[in-house]
């Protein structure tokens, strides 16, 4: 079963909540199952760490990429290519991964005509860890700052809470009641509750979504590059 | 503030300024550095801090020396093309005994060079960051945590030595995130006898200045500052080994790249070569001693560098031809992956370099 709801997802969030990682589980995951399925790296904020970094693996399950035209390049040019509107518009499923923050949303807004006309679902990232939105009443603020510069609302709340690679089941339980604060605060239900592979909660939220880690430094990514040497 | 959190690196360095008892920040935005300047202009109005973006690099470390002559912690951060701006002010600051910090999230160069990052400017850190001579102290973390760790200690020591001092960072720890535990925060001091904030008739006029008209004046400033420079090397040398003991090869690798020459270590070790890695801490001064220590057992070193080759000099220098030293870089934005340094092990290890 998918947990995507609609035919266009649009992941949204602050700075470092996980929105990459998430997007890249969700648009892998439609893959498998499947379907036909683009996803839109929107970020012009942040120079790494970004979807297109992972074009390649992507393209080879079948996913169409469409990042910044500068995205990778030593340049810090932000510009979007022109395709973006169609593929928001055209049949398949869609998953825009946007920028950090009002700032990274910004860019969103110059679409929120098509945005709002697919009636998509719009997920609200949130992670307890993340500095400056410690608390539900930060994370709701940024929130509302999101959806003025991105002129469309939320639509549900994706509890993506997690300490890289120091997350245990502890980490994902102790961050339910934050979710269901901001879920409180906002109206908005939550999606789902993530964990990453590899941590075990011994089935005590009923509705999460299973996570690969897929965002990594180059050393962990390439540790396991390097065993399969020896 | 002891909740771990998970942070930017570039966000850390600020928070962990604000926590060390900064309240004074002068910059203009470069990538990949820019949210320490935008985490700054977000948290320094709400503590009764100053932030404020010059219209140049020129301008802002010329900002700091004014603030840092006053006496407050005063810090600027940039990425490389900002540091060569700033050498003139840098070299003021040095000559006037002014302690602050100075922040470098390296990119690739030279030039405008681009937004990726790099090691590049290990020279321009620990050998001439402006004209004259002089020395800052450098200290170069691998981790968001050891960031926030050493920012503390960069600001005492400044104030100590009365001297400026740098985090040498680059963009991959500026831009990735990671666990914190954020330090108890320190109020602000700037009770420095030798400040200039106005003597209220009470005490002799204090002077800052870089400008010396006798010769033989300045001559006698700069053997008085290379006395307290010989004093740092003896006491602050920084290092971090990792299994050298019994190590045939000791990679020597800083910041960003002592992570990929860890796991390459890691990887060597599982095929039965005696990897090890000594992690520079402090670049100004050299740890030279832990080097030294490991010369004897050692069959060889890699130096492994985002760079052309740098540190590797420092490398050589200690070791004086005893045993061989090697070098393995990648520049312009492209960084090692611990493979690659992986195969230069076996390389060394069989006799092929």
């Amino acid at each position: 079963m998918s947990v995507l709801r609609k035919r266009v997802t649009v992941v949204c969030g602050h700075y470092g909540t996980g929105k990459t990682n998430l997007s890249l589980n969700l648009a892998l995951d439609a893959a498998e199952a499947g379907e036909r399925v683009t996803l839109i790296d929107m970020d012009i904020v942040n120079p790494y760490f970004r979807s297109s970094d992972h074009a390649g693996e992507l393209e080879a399950k079948g996913i169409r990429v469409i990042g910044p035209n500068f995205a990778n390049s030593n340049l810090d040019t932000p510009s979007l290519p022109p395709m973006i509107g169609d593929a928001i518009a055209e049949d398949g499923r869609v998953i825009i991964d946007v920028g950090g923050d009002d700032a990274g949303a910004t860019a969103l807004g110059v679409y929120a005509k098509q945005v709002s006309g697919s009636a998509p679902e719009v997920i609200y990232v949130v992670n307890k860890y993340r500095s400056q939105t410690t608390t539900p009443e930060e994370s709701v603020e940024i929130l509302r700052e999101i959806e003025s510069a991105a002129r469309i609302r939320a639509t549900c709340i994706a509890n993506n809470s997690h300490l890289k690679q120091q997350t245990t089941a502890d980490t994902v339980l102790n961050s339910v009641p934050f979710a269901e604060r901001v879920s409180e605060l906002t109206g908005l239900p939550i999606i789902f509750h993530t964990v990453p592979v590899g941590v075990d909660i011994l089935n005590r939220i009923p509705d999460y979504y299973r996570v690969r880690v897929l965002v990594k430094a180059p050393w962990e990514e390439a540790e396991s590059d390097a065993e399969g040497h020896c | 503030m002891s909740e771990k959190v998970l942070m930017k690196g570039n966000e850390a360095i600020a928070e962990a300024a604000i926590a060390a008892g900064c309240r004074h920040f002068f910059g203009y935005p470069i990538t990949p550095q820019t949210e320490v300047a935008a985490y700054m202009s977000k948290r320094m109005p709400k503590i009764g801090g100053v932030y404020l973006q010059a219209e140049s690099e020129v301008a802002s470390i010329n900002m700091v020396l004014g603030a840092g002559a006053a006496g407050v912690r005063v810090m600027t951060s940039t990425s490389s093309p900002g540091i060569s701006l700033m050498s003139e002010g840098i070299s003021y600051i040095a000559g006037s005994d002014v302690p602050c910090l100075i922040v470098n999230v390296e990119r690739g160069g030279p030039g405008l060079g681009g937004i990726q990052p790099s090691q590049s400017d290990y020279f321009q850190a620990t050998r001439a960051t402006g004209h004259g001579d002089f020395h800052m102290l450098v200290f170069a973390p691998s981790t968001v945590q050891e960031t926030v760790d050493l920012i503390s200690d960069a600001f005492d020591l400044g104030d100590k030595y009365r001297m400026p001092t740098m985090i040498l960072s680059d963009g991959l720890l500026g831009q990735m995130m990671e666990p914190v535990v954020l330090p108890e925060p320190k109020e602000p001091t700037d009770d420095k006898e030798w400040s200039v904030r106005g003597h209220q008739g009470k005490r002799p006029h204090n002077v800052v200045n870089s400008l010396y008209i006798d010769p033989a004046v300045l001559e006698k400033l700069n053997f008085e500052r290379f006395e307290k420079y010989e004093k740092i090397k003896e006491t602050e040398q920084r290092a971090q080994e990792y299994l050298v003991d019994d190590a045939d090869i000791i990679l020597v690798a800083f910041g960003a790249s002592s992570r990929i020459a860890h796991s390459a270590v890691d990887a060597a070790r599982k095929q039965g070569i005696k990897a090890g890695l000594i992690r520079p801490i402090t670049l100004w001064p050299f740890p030279e001693k832990a080097i030294e220590k490991h010369v004897g057992h050692a069959k060889a070193f890699l130096s492994v560098e985002m760079n052309m080759g740098q540190m590797v000099e420092d490398v050589r220098m200690i070791v004086a031809r005893r045993k061989p030293v090697h070098f393995y870089g990648r520049t312009g934005g492209v960084v090692p992956t611990p493979k690659e340094v992986l195969q230069q092990i076996v390389k060394i290890d069989g006799g092929e370099l």
